[in-house]
């Protein structure tokens, strides 16, 4: 059963991948990129990855989606079509891809409860997350507290896209005169 | 969207509850699954729905720029915080054993803490970016 939801999710993300590559009216292409994350979000769940798919879900389907729209709003619905002949990206996908798949042939098996990753630190949470945290949801004290020095570099890296966005573009801007004529201006 | 009635009504409803989930997730996040990450992005979504139904300026008007800048800075600074107040008190920077007597409650106490700092930041950038993006013009 988990088996036919798990292909049945994989191929419609593949004929989203698709209908990406092809479609041209990139508002399309971002409604596309979020029933792909939502998908995504699917398979997590699937996988009992309850947490990620909660956070594939919020930003990739949720912000993502309206975030590119407002990107659209600012720049163009029509995707041009491109100046040179797409062969050389095929060729360095294809050989990307290809690697990526020779990699994945060293990866343990599925689910494996003997493989290495799952004997590492893994076991030694499990058991120990209620002793010392007394919390029962293992993702939030793993994140939290156990690994809190990486959560608060996560942070932040958002704390520093935000400021980024202020910077390049916010409403401070406004208030300065640019430094030196334009051209369009003199035209 | 001025004069889409239905849009508004439902947007009207759903604001709340998206608003109160976003509260339930983060508070609840070290029972279920959730936490400052979702739920500031949810909590954002909420405010992102509104906006793009009644205009980035009444959305500005219940957070304007300078609390949600604020908001970016104070949710690095809480979680940073916390994590210093754990050396001082004599443990490793961002143990939270210490906030407490009992070393339960204190790691308890400190993730509830940092979720907060967390979510504020999460929420504030994600609003900061949006409307950023929705009020540029080229000058």
């Amino acid at each position: 059963m988990e088996e036919a939801v798990n292909i049945v999710i994989l191929a419609l993300m593949a004929v989203t991948v698709i209908g990406i590559v092809f479609i041209r009216n990139l508002m399309a292409v971002v409604m596309l990129s979020g029933i792909y994350s939502l998908l995504a979000a699917s398979v997590f769940v699937v996988l009992d990855a309850v947490d990620v798919a909660f956070t594939e879900a919020a930003v990739g389907a949720g912000i993502s989606t309206v975030l590119f729209i407002g990107t659209l709003a600012l720049t163009t619905r029509i995707e041009k079509k491109p100046a040179h002949k797409p062969y050389l990206p095929f060729i360095v996908v294809a050989i990307t891809g290809a690697a990526l798949i020779y990699g994945s042939f060293d990866m343990a098996r599925f689910g494996d409860a003997e493989a290495v990753t799952n004997k590492h630190v893994a076991p030694y949470y499990l058991e120990n997350t209620k002793k010392h945290t007394g919390i029962p949801n293992v993702v939030t004290a793993v994140l939290a507290s156990y690994r809190g020095y990486d959560t608060l570099g996560e942070v932040v890296v958002i704390f520093t896209a935000g400021i980024g966005v202020i910077l390049l573009l916010g409403s401070w801007r406004r208030g300065l005169t640019p430094p030196a004529p334009h051209k369009r201006d003199e035209a | 969207m001025k004069d889409y009635l239905v849009l508004r009504v439902i947007t009207k409803l759903l604001v709340p509850f998206i608003l109160l989930f976003g509260l339930y997730v983060q508070f609840h996040g070290d029972f279920g699954p959730g936490g400052g990450f979702q739920a500031g992005v949810i909590f954002a979504a909420g405010f992102v729905l509104y906006a793009m139904v009644f205009g980035v300026a009444s959305a500005q008007r219940i957070l304007p720029e300078g609390i949600l800048r604020a908001g970016i800075a104070g949710g690095v600074l809480i979680y940073a915080s916390v994590g210093l107040l754990g050396l001082i008190l004599g443990e490793n920077y961002l143990n939270y054993s210490p906030l407490s007597h009992v070393s339960k409650e204190g790691q308890h106490l400190g993730i509830f803490l940092i979720e907060l700092g967390v979510g504020t930041t999460v929420a504030s950038v994600m609003m900061t970016v949006f409307f950023t993006f929705a009020t540029w013009r080229e000058e």
